[in-house]
């Protein structure tokens, strides 16, 4: 006689088929473990913000310092007339600021799935928990610096006297929009960049030079072939519409944003897909 | 309990490894590939790869425990692994069910910068235990873990025994179905270890244990069942434990002997007697409790040493030295001037079951530090049957009495 607690047990079957072979099965053991996920997500996060600024004197110091300091180069390149930016809708070193933070938050959300996953290696070799978590708490801590990068912005506006608007508030929206922009690129090459150490060495390299295909410290070209960018790199339009809601209050090109946002959302997904499936084969070449 | 709780099932398990690094990562990203459209995993052998596993079935109840035995890389943690879902098998089925505990990594999580309270909770989350369930038990955790004041200072000042304690505090509070151990039982000092293994086995009674270790004392002390592994292979299945445990002793637990010393006594010819049986080095002797031992060896000496001495010391599976016989301390002189045949005859040998070595030391006590003119290392090899297993090394039947009052 079987107890009847028993059949209440949770049941896992492990095969070497594929998983996605059974969708509906996979699909909800997604759901699940995201759900399951969020507390230890959680406890990550705020594990490894307090350990990172626990141990270090300037604190959140160090997340102001990047931005400024790329921002202070390049108004000074420009006051020199070193470089020619042409004009800006705002005086060009809040502009200049607005577009370095922002993208400082890009290349924050970009770097935090293959960094997080490098770090808990360790642990998935060894335990069995939703891998989900890894993935949240890098986001999360991507999201804890960009609110501390938010103060920077919130001095510029003060500085400047930027108009305060209902876009100041949706280009909060527009910010994750970007924040979620990284988090897909950073979770796509994840599976490789584990295998790979040269993923993360040419992702330094890649970071740098997309820097200036992005209109980041001039504003987005107009003229052919240099309007380019704006179509073919989906950067532009999100960080330009986050940049231009914040600072105009409107949304100067929506198409592209939109299109980029919703290709965005289901190639995340994707990715999700992907890193899920890739795990138990990364860890059985992490540790074999 | 009935017995028909089966938690979980293997079926003819099988997983494969790569050799070579370069291949490995590559195969890596085929098999993403193949996960991706919907392939099933490729079951033959691809250049550089071997089977890690093979062929492995089992079932396991609510208050089983099975032990898995086998020498390093014999395949038990990658079984493990794969009962655990870390990594897939590339055949066979695993079922599991119930909640899952691991002892595997302890501490797992930790952060060195923290205090152990922080990552009492970070570890207990990645255990799967909840906030709520933490809360109720932090105290006893702390307590148990003999960590003390030191609970609000950072891990990293913790000494290592400190924190695994911690970590094993936090494991033992696992309400499992199914539980996982990895060489993870008795860390720390005496008094902790003792704690460990009464809580192990506190978790071992709810739940269906599969338990991986070195130890012999252990597996038989702990489990019901135990399974021989040997390059990935189960050779040996079933609940006879003092059988399995001496197959493995008899067949694969035999260090080589190693010869060291500055060469100034040559040991040879080691032998060992009990009775009309003998074994020579690399044989097995095999005794039943309470049997007599002679060691016997030929021995030769340089001129220069002028006041020699041996050691044998009989050593069991864990590298624990039981037996110590030092030739001075039984009034025994060697003649430093001649080559000689050594006897050394043990009465009523009263070791537990096991697998002994006996390594012979040979010094000169001339001068203070007592040179070690040669040491042979598991010179010769036997085995202790009795009918009676336990935990210490050594067995006495001593005199018992009752005295009414």
């Amino acid at each position: 006689m079987v107890s009847s607690k028993f059949d209440s047990l949770k049941e896992v079957v492990y095969t070497p088929e594929s998983q996605l072979r059974h969708p509906r099965q996979f699909v909800q053991s997604m759901w699940q473990d995201l759900l399951a996920s969020r507390e230890l997500a959680w406890r990550l996060m705020v594990r490894d913000i307090s350990a990172q600024y626990r141990q270090s004197f300037l604190g959140v110091f160090w997340a102001f310092l990047p931005p400024l300091a790329t921002a202070l180069v390049f108004v000074i390149l420009n006051s020199r007339k070193v470089i020619n930016i042409g004009e800006t809708d705002i005086p060009y070193p809040a502009f200049v600021m607005f577009g370095t933070v922002l993208w400082q938050i890009f290349v924050d959300s970009l770097n935090a799935p293959l960094k997080s996953v490098t770090a808990s290696k360790s642990m998935l070799a060894k335990i069995n928990f939703p891998k989900e978590a890894i993935i949240l708490s890098g986001m999360g801590q991507a999201l804890f610096n960009l609110v501390i990068k938010l103060l920077i912005l919130i001095v510029v506006f003060l500085i400047y006297k930027l108009p305060l608007g209902w876009g100041t508030a949706l280009s909060l929206l527009a910010i994750l929009d970007l924040v979620l922009l990284g988090m897909m690129f950073g979770l796509l090459i994840t599976p490789i960049g584990v295998l790979y150490s040269d993923i993360a060495m040419g992702l330094t390299v890649v970071t740098g030079l997309w820097f200036f295909v992005t209109p980041v410290v001039y504003p987005p070209p107009t003229t052919f072939p240099f309007s380019l960018l704006a179509i073919l790199n989906p950067v532009s339009p999100i960080l330009v519409g986050a940049r231009d809601l914040a600072t105009q209050g409107v949304l100067e090109n929506p198409i592209p944003f939109f299109v980029v946002t919703s290709i965005m959302l289901v190639v995340l997904v994707l990715t999700w897909v992907v890193y899920r499936l890739a795990v138990p084969i990364l860890v059985e070449k992490m540790s074999a | 309990m009935s017995n028909s709780e089966i938690l979980v099932k293997a079926e003819n398990v099988s997983k494969k490894f790569c050799r070579s690094l370069k291949k490995s990562l590559w195969y890596g990203m085929k098999d993403i590939g193949a996960e991706l459209v919907g392939q099933n995993r490729q079951r033959k052998l691809r250049t550089e790869e071997f089977w890690a596993v093979t062929n492995v079935s089992f079932e396991l109840s609510r208050g089983e425990c099975i032990g898995l035995i086998g020498r390093n890389g014999a395949g038990k943690s990658t079984l493990l692994k794969m009962l655990n879902g870390l990594i897939k098998p590339d055949k066979g089925r695993i079922t599991v069910r119930g909640r899952v505990g691991a002892l595997i990594e302890l501490g797992a999580g930790f952060n060195p910068i923290l205090t152990g309270r922080e990552n009492i909770y970070i570890n207990a989350a990645v255990l799967g235990i909840r906030k709520q369930e933490v809360d109720k038990k932090l105290d006893p955790i702390i307590e148990f873990a003999e960590i003390g004041d030191f609970i609000n200072t950072p891990v990293q000042y913790y000494s290592s025994g400190m924190r695994v304690r911690l970590g094993f505090a936090v494991a033992a509070q696992l309400e499992p179905d199914v539980l996982f151990i990895d060489e993870v039982l008795a860390v720390g000092d005496l008094g902790f270890k003792i704690k460990c293994l009464n809580a192990v086995n506190e978790l071992m009674r709810n739940s269906a244990v599969i338990f991986v270790s070195h130890s012999m004392q252990f597996i038989s002390w702990l489990c019901t069942k135990v399974m021989v592994l040997n390059a990935g292979k189960v050779e040996f299945s079933g609940n006879d434990v003092p059988a399995g445990i001496d197959y493995y002793y008899t067949r694969f637990e035999r260090p080589d002997q190693t010869v060291s010393g500055s060469d100034k006594a040559v040991i040879s010819d080691v032998q060992v007697f009990s009775g009309q049986r003998r074994a020579s080095a690399g044989e097995m002797l095999l005794l039943n409790y309470g049997d007599d031992l002679s060691i016997q060896m030929g021995l030769s000496l340089d001129s220069l040493v002028s006041q020699p001495a041996i050691r044998i010391v009989i050593w069991d599976q864990e590298l624990r030295p039981v037996v110590d016989c030092f030739s001075p301390f039984s009034g025994f002189e060697i003649n430093p001037k001649s080559s000689s045949r050594i006897k050394l005859h043990l009465i009523n040998l009263q070791l537990n079951m096991g697998v002994y070595s006996i390594a012979i030391v040979v010094v000169d006590l001339s001068n203070n530090c007592g040179e070690v003119l040669s040491r042979i290392d598991h010179a010769a090899h036997f085995q202790v049957k009795t009918t009676y297993t336990s935990w210490a090394p050594v067995l006495l039947r001593g005199e018992w009495k009752a005295e009414e009052c």
